[in-house]
C-alpha cells in the first residue's frame, strides 16, 4: 500500500453511548487525503459527536478510529489494547485543527497572541517566526489589520476567522468544522464560509458539519447524510445533495429547503 | 388624529429640535441632602473627639515607634506569607477538587471542610500546644528536635493562618474556574496543549479576573486577623501597642495609631488590587469603553 493512499480518518464500526443512549452506531466513514466531506443531518443525529471523538474531545466505546493510520487514542501490542497518555493524546491532536461553533477564543488574549499561542507553548517555536507565521495566515483571512484587537472587540464571522487562522498555525492534516457558521449573523455567514472554501482551494483536508446546504454542493466532494446516530447515505456532494438515494435523506433536504 | 405607517405628520414651526435647545435639568436634590447630612455628622464626630479625652499629640508621638514599627512590619510579612501558602494550598485543593482521581479529590473536599469547619483560633491554639500531643518531631528518625524549639509563637500563627486561608481560598478558586466557559479548555486541548497546560495559560488567567475580588477580601481579613497571633504571644502590631498601653494607661491614643497603620496598610493593598484587576481584566472590558 502507498502512503498517498493512506486515508487521513478511517472509522470503522464506531460505537458510543451515553447512558444506554445510543450516540453513535456502527459508524464507518473514510476521509481521503484533500478531501472535503461535509456532514449534515437533523439535530441530535451524532454528527457532531463523531467530529470530537475525532480531536479526542469525546471517547467511543466500540469500533476504530484511525487517524494517518494510527490508532486514535490506544496503542495495540500482543493482541491488547493500552490506552494512550495525556502526553502522547495531546501530541495526536496536534495532527487536526478544530473551528468550534462558539468560536471559543481566548478572550485574554489579542488577535494574534491566539494564533501565536499554539506554535509558541506546545510546538516552542521562538516568537519571531510564529509572529510571521501568524501574520500570514491573519493576512489570509483578511484580518492583518486586526492582529492586536481582542477578540470582544471583534464580530463574530470575524472572531471565527481569527480561529480558523489559530487552527491552522498548527499546520494540521486535517481541519475539523463544527457547525461554524450557526452562530453567525446571517450577513457574516459569507466572509467564513469565503476562508473555508479558499483553504479547501489549497487542497486541505476538511471533515465540515454544516447546516449550510450550499456549501456542502458547491464545496464538498462527499456528503455524509446521519441521522440518529447511523451513517444513512454517504456519496459524492452534487449527485447526493441533488438527487439522493435513501427517503430520510431526501426528506431532510426538501425540509431544510424550505426554509 | 391617527398615525399610520407611510404618512408623515405636516412641520411646523413650532416643531422641537432637541439638539438646539437649551436644557435645564433638576436640581439634585438628593445630593444636597446627602451633602448636608455627611458635613453635619462629620462636624458632630470631629467636635467630640477635639473636645473628648484623647491627646492627639501623644497618637502622633508614637506613631514612628521604634516597637510599633516592629509590630507593624511582623504584620505585614506574617499576613503576605500566610497568604502565600493559603493561595498555593487553595490553588492546589481547588484543582484537586476536579481530578479523576477519587483520592485526590476527597481528600481536598476533607481538607476544606476540617479547617473551615474548626474556630480559627482554637486552630492556632492546638498548633501552639503541639507539643502536648507530641513531644518529639522527627523525619523517620532523621533530625529528632524538641517540638517546643521549632513551634514558636510565629510558625504556630503560620501554621495556623495559612492552612485556614488555603481553606477559604480553595472554595473561591473554585469558583473562579467554574466561571470559565469549558469550551476555553477544549480549545486549549484542540491545539494540542495538555492539561495542566490549559489550566496555567488559559483556564487560571481567565478565572482571576472573577477570584481577585474576593481574594482581596480575605487578604485584608488576613491583616486583621493576624491580630489574633498576639494570643500566643506573637508581636504583631495590636500587640505592641498594647505593650505600650500597659505601661502609660494612655489606650485610646495608642489604640488610634494601630488603626491608622492598619487603615495604611489596606489603603496600599487595594491599590495594588486594583492594578492586578486592570491587567487580568485585558481583553473583557472593551478599550473604548474604559
Amino acid at each position: 500500500m502507498s502512503l498517498a493512499a493512506l486515508p487521513v480518518i478511517e472509522a470503522r464500526a464506531l460505537g458510543k453511548s451515553f447512558n444506554q443512549l445510543l450516540v453513535l452506531k456502527d459508524i464507518d466513514i473514510t476521509v481521503n487525503k484533500g478531501e472535503v466531506v461535509c456532514i449534515i443531518g437533523p439535530s441530535g443525529s451524532g454528527k457532531t459527536t463523531f467530529l470530537r471523538c475525532i480531536n479526542q474531545l469525546e471517547t467511543f466505546d466500540s469500533g476504530s478510529l484511525r487517524l494517518d493510520g494510527e490508532l486514535v487514542g490506544y496503542r495495540e501490542a500482543g493482541g491488547a489494547l493500552y490506552r494512550l497518555s495525556e502526553k502522547d493524546i495531546a501530541r495526536q491532536r496536534r495532527k487536526t485543527g478544530m473551528v468550534f461553533q462558539r468560536f471559543n477564543l481566548f478572550p485574554h488574549m489579542t488577535a494574534l497572541q491566539n494564533v501565536i499561542e499554539g506554535p509558541t507553548r506546545v510546538l516552542r517555536q521562538d516568537v519571531a517566526q510564529a509572529t510571521a507565521t501568524a501574520m500570514q495566515l491573519l493576512e489570509s483571512v483578511g484580518l492583518a489589520n486586526k492582529a492586536d484587537a481582542y477578540p470582544s472587540e471583534l464580530s463574530g464571522g470575524q472572531q471565527q476567522r481569527v480561529a480558523i487562522a489559530r487552527a491552522l498555525a498548527m499546520k494540521p492534516d486535517l481541519m475539523l468544522f463544527d457547525e461554524p457558521t450557526s452562530a453567525l449573523d446571517p450577513e457574516l455567514v459569507g466572509e467564513v464560509l469565503h476562508v473555508m472554501r479558499d483553504l479547501a482551494a489549497q487542497g486541505m483536508t476538511m471533515v465540515v458539519v454544516t447546516h449550510e446546504m450550499g456549501f456542502a454542493r458547491d464545496v464538498g466532494d462527499r456528503v455524509v447524510f446521519m441521522d440518529k446516530g447511523s451513517v444513512i447515505e454517504t456519496g459524492p456532494a452534487k449527485e447526493m445533495m441533488t438527487n439522493p438515494r435513501e427517503e430520510r435523506t431526501r426528506s431532510f433536504l426538501k425540509m431544510v429547503a424550505r426554509d | 388624529m391617527s398615525i399610520s405607517s407611510g404618512t408623515q405628520l405636516p412641520r411646523t414651526a413650532a416643531d422641537i429640535d432637541i439638539a438646539r435647545m437649551r436644557l435645564i435639568k433638576p436640581l439634585p436634590y438628593g445630593q444636597i441632602i446627602a451633602v448636608a447630612v455627611i458635613v453635619l455628622i462629620a462636624a458632630f464626630i470631629t467636635k467630640s473627639f477635639a473636645e473628648g479625652q484623647i491627646n492627639w499629640e501623644i497618637t502622633w508621638q508614637y506613631m514612628f515607634w521604634p516597637t510599633i514599627l516592629m509590630g507593624l512590619v511582623n504584620t505585614i510579612w506574617m499576613s503576605i506569607l500566610c497568604m502565600a501558602i493559603g493561595i498555593g494550598i487553595g490553588l492546589l485543593c481547588a484543582v484537586g477538587r476536579d481530578s479523576i482521581n477519587p483520592v485526590i479529590r476527597w481528600a481536598s473536599i476533607f481538607y476544606t471542610w476540617f479547617f473551615r469547619g474548626a474556630p480559627l483560633i482554637l486552630q492556632l491554639l492546638i498548633w501552639f500546644n503541639l507539643a502536648l500531643v507530641f513531644p518529639k518531631l522527627s523525619l523517620f528518625g532523621f533530625f529528632e528536635v524538641r517540638t517546643v524549639d521549632v513551634i514558636t509563637p510565629a510558625v504556630a500563627a503560620i501554621l495556623g493562618f495559612g492552612l485556614n486561608a488555603g481553606a477559604y481560598a480553595s472554595e473561591i478558586i473554585r469558583a473562579g474556574l467554574l466561571g470559565v466557559d469549558r469550551g476555553q479548555f477544549e480549545a486549549a486541548k484542540a491545539i494540542g496543549m495538555t492539561g495542566s497546560m490549559a489550566l496555567r495559560r488559559v483556564v487560571l488567567p481567565q478565572a482571576m479576573r472573577t477570584v481577585l475580588p474576593p481574594l482581596g477580601n480575605e487578604f485584608i481579613s488576613m491583616i486583621k486577623m493576624t491580630s489574633l497571633a498576639s494570643i500566643l504571644g506573637f508581636s504583631d502590631l495590636l500587640r505592641s501597642v498594647q505593650n505600650i498601653y500597659f505601661l502609660n494607661t494612655r489606650v485610646i491614643e495608642l489604640l488610634m495609631v494601630a488603626t491608622v497603620w492598619y487603615l495604611v496598610v489596606v489603603t496600599i493593598l487595594s491599590f495594588f488590587q486594583r492594578m492586578l484587576e486592570r491587567r487580568f481584566g485585558r481583553g473583557f472590558v472593551r478599550r473604548d469603553q474604559k
